[in-house]
């Protein structure tokens, strides 16, 4: 059957078996393999995509379901050459170490801090607990989160702030 | 406690500012990070190479069976099958069996007999993995069903049925017997000791579960004979001598590739069959071929790990000074003994279960027997066994303070060897390099508040609330090893390091070990730079190529920066005494009158006479001249023995809640203090501790690879084999102290288990800390609720 999709921004389309799943139309058909798989039962969460602005697990995701809809992975996060928030959070908190887990999450982070710019270290735990981490034990991971909502919650105040007066 | 009412720890600010660049040691940001956010790491199943074909294998679904037929008609006839194995067609090249890092054998592909659940019988090599995965629901498999072997305390039964018939005159399920220390003059401090503690004490079958299943892509190119493996492998050089040894390839045309690994914690040490399945399909199909295990099939049939069943004994004298240790082990080795493990050492480094105490006597015997279940045994970062020989000590002293009715701090600090008892011989022979041990114990008592927390639990005791507080010190033993006693596979346990100045002073150092995610590509940079003056920006480290890095024996038992990371600093020193004699000549003095500052040589009471390391690399590259004798270039290779293994150290402690209604435990504290001696990079080591501490809260409340009385695995996915979420573990409070290691060129002693070992046994004192009141003194891991409501009910059950 044939799908077309938008991954980050482009239009995809390709003829495919119905049965294949999201998870593998990213990595094989398109060659993102920032998104992993880790388990078949959607407890592991390193497949981790948004399907429509929400996160899915792409391993339980048939791609022909993603027809027509927009799809947004790891791969699309970093914009116009400026990491997103959330990625410079891991990487200066330590929150990552094999980095397999790690798309995944930081596909979660973006979608927590994208409807609570605060949020405490309960709601960080509770929005990732759908994915393991077998590295960092959580809590570096709670913290990068932690420094991402400040730092973008500081670019927000800066940017309210007025440039000048004659401006 | 909530984030905010939290009272900080030291290290919770020290990731403020962490971004700095040291030259040398320090905390800094990972090299390896860059790529890794962006979903650029590259990782086995990320290889996709032209004309590439996939492989499935084909696992038993029964835990013993002989074979009686294996039909492949149905899947060679699927339109998209390329070849289709089994175990006869291996047998006809020879290939059917295959050693283990134990000098057992393992079958590569089933001929006779499937020993366990999950044993690999046939596999497909087909265009895509769909299509191979339906192949193999096409091979049709006739079994004779036998009774399996699976409560290891009945496997020496007489009426046991035999696994291992393969093996010439076998007639019992019998592995190995091993022994350590003083039977009698152990013996002899039991029968006069005031008080004998004796408990029963089970470490149940775990798995390392790494986010990333093991996998590999084979390509075997006929024209030049080459073959090159992409593999998860911890140890890439061992593996390829292993497939030379086997396979008869020459060794020098295999390639061994090790890019990111998706976490490894011991998993990833053995061969598997399902790598030596590739590699023969590549050889005969002549194309690239990929095989990824599925979550089940690593659940079922790799490397495990624990699965020892203890009688621990421990003498005392009234007053609580401790005299001696004895324990009996029944070790479950599976159906092939595959434990990764120097090969004097069938039992890892259990040896140091007289722990972090000083003794009159220690003895330990073991008997290790084979059952119906996966093969492995030394995995999930235990430091060869020394999880389980920690854990034996540490609940031993637990019950030792319960049945004497003292704190198990006080109990623990009387019987610590002492700072001027270093190096210390133990009861069973091994010498500990240095140790603070009481330090660190305080460290931890005063982080965590130990004197509070104890009247908050009488508190809370007061009002039938459950509060516990478990203790822990442990003693690690790492860094294998020195080559006089320890090899695997005939292969000494050195690693060595090759490091490259280029003219402009940038450097490339190649290594042996292999990162699991430990981030050697930034710890590695920095060793060198600390020796070398040289930014770690500009130093570029190479592992895990077996054509690209000198031989080594790879990264488990927290060896990496005890073995590798000295050999790094050697080598840095080596090429530093080159540069000296450069120096020399450009400065126009002997090489006595210069004095190193790190990152250039001066003279000595003349620093404004000075060149940089970069200045000398030019040099040794250039057209000028260079002392009498001297070749040039800048750089040096070296292969480091040990001669001795280093031992870090820990005190931890934990504070759990377990809920009298639902017996669930909550553990609301985590307090660890590590001693790894010299720290390189302690953002790094942090991580690595916080990875240990959430393992072992796994361990000790969740995780267990259990069978049913058929011998079916039912942990075979990550919805029955539980591993810790963001909710189950609290935020890890942490702290250090440092006691260099004497005898490593720089004192660092590794920290890559410290957390896995020191943790177990912390909660589940915690745990029956808090059951106190129910008159427990022993319940066996994973405290589940259920299993923790048994105990309370007074019915605790050793897990199978």
């Amino acid at each position: 059957m044939q799908v077309t999709m938008t991954v980050n921004g482009e239009t995809v389309t390709r003829e495919i078996e119905g049965r294949m799943l999201l998870v593998h139309f990213l990595r094989d058909e398109l060659g993102l393999t920032g998104t992993h798989w880790g388990c078949d039962t959607s407890n592991c969460g390193t497949c981790v995509t948004w399907l429509d602005g929400e996160p899915v697990k792409s391993c339980t995701v048939l791609a022909a379901m993603a027809g027509g809809r927009e799809v947004r992975t790891v791969e699309g996060l970093e914009q116009d050459g400026v990491l997103d928030p959330v990625q410079e959070g891991f990487m200066r908190c330590h929150g990552l170490q094999c980095g397999f887990c790690t798309p995944g999450m930081l596909m979660t982070a973006r979608a927590l801090l994208d409807r609570d710019d605060d949020p405490d270290e309960d709601t960080i735990r509770e929005a990732i607990s759908g994915q393991i981490c077998r590295c960092t034990g959580y809590t570096t991971i709670v913290r990068s989160v932690q420094w991402a909502a400040k730092a973008q919650r500081d670019a927000a105040s800066a940017d309210a702030e007025p440039v000048g007066s004659e401006s | 406690m909530t984030a905010t009412d939290r009272p900080p720890v030291p290290e919770d600010l020290e990731h403020v500012d962490n971004d700095q660049h040291p030259v040398g040691h320090g905390r800094m940001l990972r090299k390896e990070d860059p790529r890794f956010i962006r979903g650029m790491g590259h990782y086995v199943d990320d290889i996709q190479l032209p004309g590439m074909l996939h492989l499935a294998i084909l696992r038993s679904p029964v835990a013993h069976a002989r074979i009686v037929s294996v039909d492949t008609t149905a899947a060679q006839a699927h339109p998209k099958v390329k070849a289709v194995i089994t175990g006869a067609d291996l047998a006809e090249k020879g290939l059917a069996w295959m050693p283990t890092l134990s000098n057992d054998v393992q079958a590569v592909l089933a001929t006779d007999k499937v020993r366990f659940q999950g044993q690999e019988v046939a596999f497909v090599v087909a265009e895509d993995r769909y299509a191979a995965r339906d192949a193999l629901e096409l091979i049709d498999v006739d079994y004779d069903i036998l009774p399996p072997v699976v409560d290891v305390r009945r496997a020496l039964a007489p009426d046991a049925p035999v696994i291992r018939d393969d093996l010439e005159g076998k007639a019992d399920n019998h592995c190995f017997d091993w022994e350590t220390g003083d039977r009698a003059a152990t013996d002899a401090v039991f029968e006069k000791a005031d008080v004998v503690v004796t408990e029963d004490i089970v470490y149940p079958r775990v798995h390392p579960a790494p986010m990333e299943t093991c996998g590999c892509v084979a390509d075997y190119e006929r024209v030049s004979g080459k073959l090159t493996l992409w593999t998860t492998s911890q140890a890439p050089h061992a593996h390829r001598t292993v497939y030379a040894l086997v396979s008869g390839l020459p060794e020098h045309k295999i390639r061994v590739i090790s890019p990111d690994i998706g976490g490894g914690f011991g998993n990833k040490v053995p061969i598997y069959p399902g790598y030596v399945c590739a590699i023969v399909a590549s050889l005969v199909i002549g194309k690239p071929v990929k095989w990824m295990e599925d979550r089940t099939e690593n659940l079922v049939s790799t490397g495990f790990a624990r699965d020892y069943v203890m009688r621990g004994e421990i003498a005392a004298t009234r007053d609580g000074k401790i005299l001696a240790v004895r324990t009996h082990v029944l070790a479950d080795h599976g159906a092939f003994n595959g434990t990764a493990a120097p090969i004097k050492y069938p039992a890892g480094f259990f040896g140091v279960f007289t722990g972090s105490y000083d003794l009159e006597a220690a003895y330990c015997s073991m008997t290790a027997v084979y059952t119906n279940k996966a093969p492995g045994g030394v995995a999930y970062a235990c430091s060869f066994r020394i999880t389980e020989a920690v854990y034996l000590i540490e609940r031993l002293v637990d019950c030792l303070a319960y049945d004497l009715q003292v704190d198990p701090v006080d109990l623990r600090r009387r019987n610590l060897i002492r700072p001027e008892q270093f190096p210390y011989t133990t009861r069973t022979g091994w010498v500990y390099d240095s140790g603070e041990y009481e330090r660190a114990l305080d460290l931890a008592l005063d982080l965590a508040g130990y004197d509070d927390l104890r009247r908050e639990q009488e508190e809370k005791r007061a009002r039938g609330e459950l509060m516990g507080i478990g203790v822990a010190f442990f003693t690690e033993a790492v860094g294998a090893g020195p080559r006089k006693d320890m090899d695997i596979l005939g292969l000494g346990m050195n690693d060595g390091s090759e490091l490259r100045i280029h003219p402009t002073g940038k450097a490339v150092l190649r290594v042996s070990c292999m990162s699991q995610g430990q981030g050697h590509e930034t710890t590695f940079a920095q060793i060198v730079a600390e020796e070398l003056g040289i930014p770690p920006a500009d130093i570029e480290v190479v592992n895990g190529d077996t054509d690209q890095t000198p031989f080594g024996l790879g990264t488990y038992g927290s060896r990496s920066t005890p073995v590798s990371g000295a050999a790094a600093a050697l080598v840095s020193r080596k090429v530093r005494d080159k540069a000296q004699i450069i120096a020399s000549g450009m400065l126009e003095v002997s090489v006595a009158d210069l004095e190193w500052t790190k990152g250039a040589f001066a003279v000595k009471g003349d620093p404004t006479r000075s060149v940089t390391i970069q200045d000398i690399a030019m040099r040794a590259h250039g057209a000028g001249d260079l002392p009498d004798g001297l070749e040039g270039a800048l750089e040096a290779q070296i292969c480091y023995n040990p001669s001795n293994l280093t031992y870090p150290f820990g005190a931890y402690v934990c504070v759990v809640d377990v809920d009298p209604g639902t017996a669930e435990v909550k553990v609301r504290r985590f307090v660890a203090v590590d001693d790894c001696g010299t720290r390189i990079n302690p953002m790094i080591i942090e991580g690595q501790v916080h990875g240990g501490l959430a393992d072992g809260v796994g361990m000790a409340l969740m995780e267990m690879i259990s069978f049913d009385e058929d011998g079916n695995c039912i942990a075979g996915s990550l919805m029955d084999y539980l591993i810790p979420t963001a909710l189950e573990v609290p935020h890890w409070e942490t702290g250090h102290t440092v006691t260099p290691s004497p005898h490593h060129p720089i004192g660092a002693k590794g920290i890559g288990e410290s957390a896995t070992v020191g943790s177990p046994p912390a909660v589940v004192n915690a745990v029956v800390d808090a059951l106190k009141p129910f008159g427990i003194r022993h319940a066996d891991m994973p405290l589940t609720p259920s299993r923790v409501w048994d105990a309370m009910q007074g019915r605790p059950t050793p897990p199978i």
